[in-house]
């Protein structure tokens, strides 16, 4: 079965992947190679945005260093896009290639609705001190780093190499003259910072949310405990790996001594797109994934699925603008996946695989037609299939904003890859708009029981945005 | 045929694909294996249908393997059918091609007349159309008695399920006897022996939605609420971990009644499978599937550690479906055949160096690197299996 069915001409392999070979953001490359130049002729250049003389390790943001408006509109549009956007900036944003900034500070999180970026580095904590001045120091150094490394700036007063002669450097220095890849820190806090072994922890009481419930065991769960649970997760998303994986790496030297790294997590290519600027990315099974999935233009189901509301007890008002984020590392079984005809592959994913339609027909964004029937009365979209058991129609109507990642972590020893997708759902409240789907999909969808393993698991609780001034979680210290 | 909501996954599989193939021993709708491609035509047909038209590119193509590429541009679902100079005889046929959709049929015709046709709505005779295909000296190997060899080969694997779930029940009834009298050195000594009659037949087995769960369910694969019963409930008991808390004699006696009583009920059941070839070539692969994913690892007996009889079971059972296709697979790709032989023969002698006494070591025993050695095993007899159904059925 190679290739097929793209295998049979050239042509129509084409004709089935419309914008698969030109990219993201195509349009927008030019300008930016011509831009990485500038910056690296520039040298040092100037943050414009804080007039100091600190050494940006990303030359972008100085306004003398970009050719024109279409980054300073990239920037805006960035900036809006923690409050509304709309699908026009949005748009703006993507094309302005990967050098942008994504701002560090507004009423949510970065890297929730932010367009999807291309690598993944999560790492989950576990808090060993019990002091809760130190604890609220750590957090204060942290917002300060994330909020340097995400505008393309090195942690530390004296950075990576301005420092004494006789001391390590403040910053490791791997990221010096990479853009700053739309890098974006987002924080959560894990059951276990609230309390462990029964006992409350840091004085936090009566804090933890209802929502942040101990996940329940799901049907073919193999959880791992080393790559399970975590008091405190840090998402990074960048356009580079290494600014992501320099921005965890800092992050825990910073830590040291206050958290150890209880398990961390690198993922490429993405594997759903938050925006409707993004061409839809596959996953390792070559599907299409995230057709469906919430997109930042959304804002009233924004409002509906994720962020969290005013209606939660006093204890909780901290929470307000916050968002609980579900983390799942999926195994899947690819060798055995690769020896499945197209036919049954398409019949359990519920969709095509060339175009990603519906098999109801249509095109990629066609609403499927669950009631189409085909030969004997059966439904084109199979009763089993994942497209199918995971849409809001037979959820409830509930949707959550996806924003996974594939992985590849070597080997298991058996010569198969231990590869995968490590999903990332970022929901109002895991209690209605995951535990129910997941059970759903682990109980009911083929593909589920016969493909995939989950490995890991953690649950979050991810606070609202910062202001400058503020720090991570500052509501839940007050 | 509308499937319940219990209906098990597997079944609704294996019914899609006989809906798909029983009728059209030539050819397997979708796609094909490009290396037995032989020139017959620069690419596909293109085929477009619509509400009243069914538009064929070219209306003849030299002899061979022939693709046809159907694009559904009308808005009812649609079929496309090549059907012999008669108009009856269906050569290949393509369904359920939803608005808007492409889908390949790919057929092997010999030199001679035949009718297109596109079904709109899939109700009447279709839009039909004069097709010729000349020779193009490419010689499609079909054989006139080649269903008969198939057909022999499905009823001989429906003996084999038949003497298994027969031998299966006796051995339950014993094995649910011991353990109910709470003899745990019998019901040990009965355990993986009795179950290899499960594995040999579990695509059959697991066809039945309901039953698989009840008599197969691992600890792992239970869902909140979910009442645990089955061979592996027992399991759990015989060979128990630490801090685990024995059974009273009340609930093994109700265990052991229900295992009976739902292995009963499969024997009864699996009397009216309808077996066809395509159903044992995918069951020959979903039994090595099984192994690479459950076996192999160790998780399937996850306290008994009896995998490597679960093993031989599935490697059994895989290995009987090929031999009833053999005859058939022998005309279609002899070359498969003699490597799927090679590759059975090559596991088998790695099994076999497992074995110990009527059974075989523990899997906890094996070293990391038999284990492996079994793995790419597995590995390579199944990457060869996965093409035995396309193999016969196209």
């Amino acid at each position: 079965m190679s290739g097929c069915p793209f295998g049979h001409t050239g042509e129509s392999a084409d004709a089935n992947r419309p914008g698969e070979s030109n990219g993201v953001g195509h349009s927008g490359e030019p300008a930016a190679v011509v831009t990485h130049q500038e910056a690296h002729d520039g040298g040092v250049a100037t943050s414009a945005a804080e007039g100091t003389s600190r050494m940006s390790r990303r030359g972008l943001l100085s306004l003398a260093g970009v050719g024109g408006a279409g980054a300073v509109a990239g920037l805006a549009a960035g900036f809006l896009g923690h409050d509304v956007l709309t699908a026009a900036t949005a748009s703006a944003a993507d094309t302005t290639a990967g050098d942008a900034a994504v701002p560090f500070f507004g009423d949510h999180q970065a890297g929730i609705t932010t367009p999807a970026q291309d690598r993944l580095h999560m790492a989950a904590f576990d808090v060993t001190t019990e002091d809760r001045k130190e604890l609220i120091k750590l957090l204060k150094d942290w917002t300060a780093a994330a909020e340097a490394m995400t505008t393309g700036n090195p942690t530390g007063k004296t950075g990576a190499v301005d420092g004494p002669y006789d001391a390590p450097p403040e910053d490791t220095g791997e990221a010096l003259d990479l853009p700053a890849a739309k890098l974006t820190l987002t924080f959560g806090f894990g059951a276990g910072l609230f309390e462990k072994d029964g006992k409350p922890r840091f004085g936090l009481d009566g804090r933890r949310p209802e929502a942040l419930i101990d996940l329940p065991h799901f049907p073919g769960d193999d959880l791992q405990p080393a790559r399970t649970g975590g008091d405190i997760v840090i998402q990074a998303c960048a356009d580079d790996p290494q600014v992501a994986v320099h921005a965890i790496r800092n992050l825990a030297r910073i830590g040291f001594g206050k958290v150890r790294v209880h398990w961390s997590q690198l993922g490429f290519g993405r594997t759903s797109s938050t925006s409707r600027a993004q061409v839809t990315p596959r996953n390792l099974f070559g599907f299409k994934d995230g057709t469906n999935n919430l997109k930042v233009e959304d804002n009233a189901l924004l409002e509906e699925h994720v962020w969290v509301g005013a209606g939660a007890g006093p204890g909780e008002q901290w929470m307000r603008g916050g968002s609980y984020l579900v983390a799942r590392r999926i195994q899947m079984h690819i060798e055995i996946w690769d020896r499945t005809s197209l036919r049954e592959q398409e019949g359990l994913i519920g969709r095509t695989k060339g175009v990603g339609a519906p098999l109801s027909g249509g095109e990629e964004f066609t609403t499927p037609d669950f009631s189409l029937a085909g030969r004997a009365g059966e439904p084109l979209i199979p009763m089993d299939s994942h497209m199918r058991l995971a849409h809001p129609d037979q959820n409830a109507g509930v949707r959550m904003l996806r924003r996974g990642y594939n992985f590849t972590d070597g080997s298991d020893g058996l010569g198969h890859l231990d590869a995968g997708l490590f999903f990332i759902a970022f929901v109002k409240d895991p209690r209605t708009h995951y535990v129910p789907m997941q059970l759903a999909l682990a109980k009911g969808d083929t593909l589920s029981v016969e493909y995939l393993k989950h490995t890991g698991s953690g649950l979050f609780a991810v606070p609202p945005g910062v202001q400058a001034g503020g720090f991570i979680g500052e509501g839940l210290f007050a | 045929m509308f499937l319940p909501a219990s209906s098990s996954p597997k079944l609704r599989r294996t019914l899609a694909v006989i809906g798909a193939a029983a009728a059209v021993p030539l050819v397997l709708a979708g796609c094909t294996d490009n290396t037995k491609t032989t020139g017959a035509t620069d690419g596909p047909i293109q085929v477009s249908s619509t509400a009243n038209e069914c538009k064929v590119s070219t209306g003849t193509a030299p002899s061979g393997n022939l693709t046809f590429a159907v694009k559904n541009e009308g808005t009812e679902v649609t079929e496309f059918y090549l059907l012999a100079e008669d108009g009856l005889r269906i050569l290949g046929e393509v369904e359920n091609i939803g608005p808007g959709i492409t889908r390949n049929l790919v057929v092997t015709a010999p030199a001679g007349k035949y009718n297109t046709a596109c079904k709109p709505g899939m109700q009447g005779e279709g839009i039909r159309a004069s097709f010729e295909v000349t020779e193009s000296g490419t010689k499609p190997s079909v054989d006139a008695d080649f269903q008969k060899l198939l057909d022999n080969g499905s009823q001989q694997y429906a003996a084999y399920v038949k003497d298994q779930t027969e031998q299966l029940i006796v051995g339950t009834k014993a094995f649910a006897e011991a353990f109910a009298a709470g003899d745990a050195g019998k019901a040990r000594d009965l355990y993986a022996s009795t179950r290899m009659h499960w594995e040999r037949i579990e695509p059959v087995a697991e066809s039945f939605g309901d039953l698989d769960p009840k008599l197969d369910a691992r600890e792992a694969d239970l869902e909140p609420g979910q009442e645990w019963t089955g061979w592996h409930r027992a399991e759990k008991d015989l060979f128990p971990p630490a801090e685990y808390t024995a059974m009273t004699p009340a609930e093994r006696t109700a265990i052991s009644t229900q295992l009976v009583a739902d292995t009963e009920d499969l024997v009864t059941r699996t009397r009216t499978v309808e077996l066809t070839p395509d159903k044992l070539g995918n069951g020959a692969k979903e039994l090595l599937d099984e192994v690479a994913t459950g076996k192999v690892t160790g998780e399937e007996e996850i306290w008994s550690h009896t995998d490597l009889w679960d093993f031989q079971a599935n490697v059994d059972g895989a290995r009987i479906a090929f031999e009833n296709l053999r005859p058939a697979l022998e005309q279609k790709d002899a070359e498969l055949a003699q490597s799927l032989d090679e590759k059975f023969t090559a596991l088998q002698t790695e099994l076999k160096k497992h074995a110990k006494g009527d059974g075989f070591v523990y899997y906890n025993e094996l070293s990391q690197e038999q284990v492996q050695q079994l793995a790419a095993l597995v590995d390579s007899l199944g990457e060869p299996l996965s093409k035995l159904t396309a193999a016969v059925v196209l």
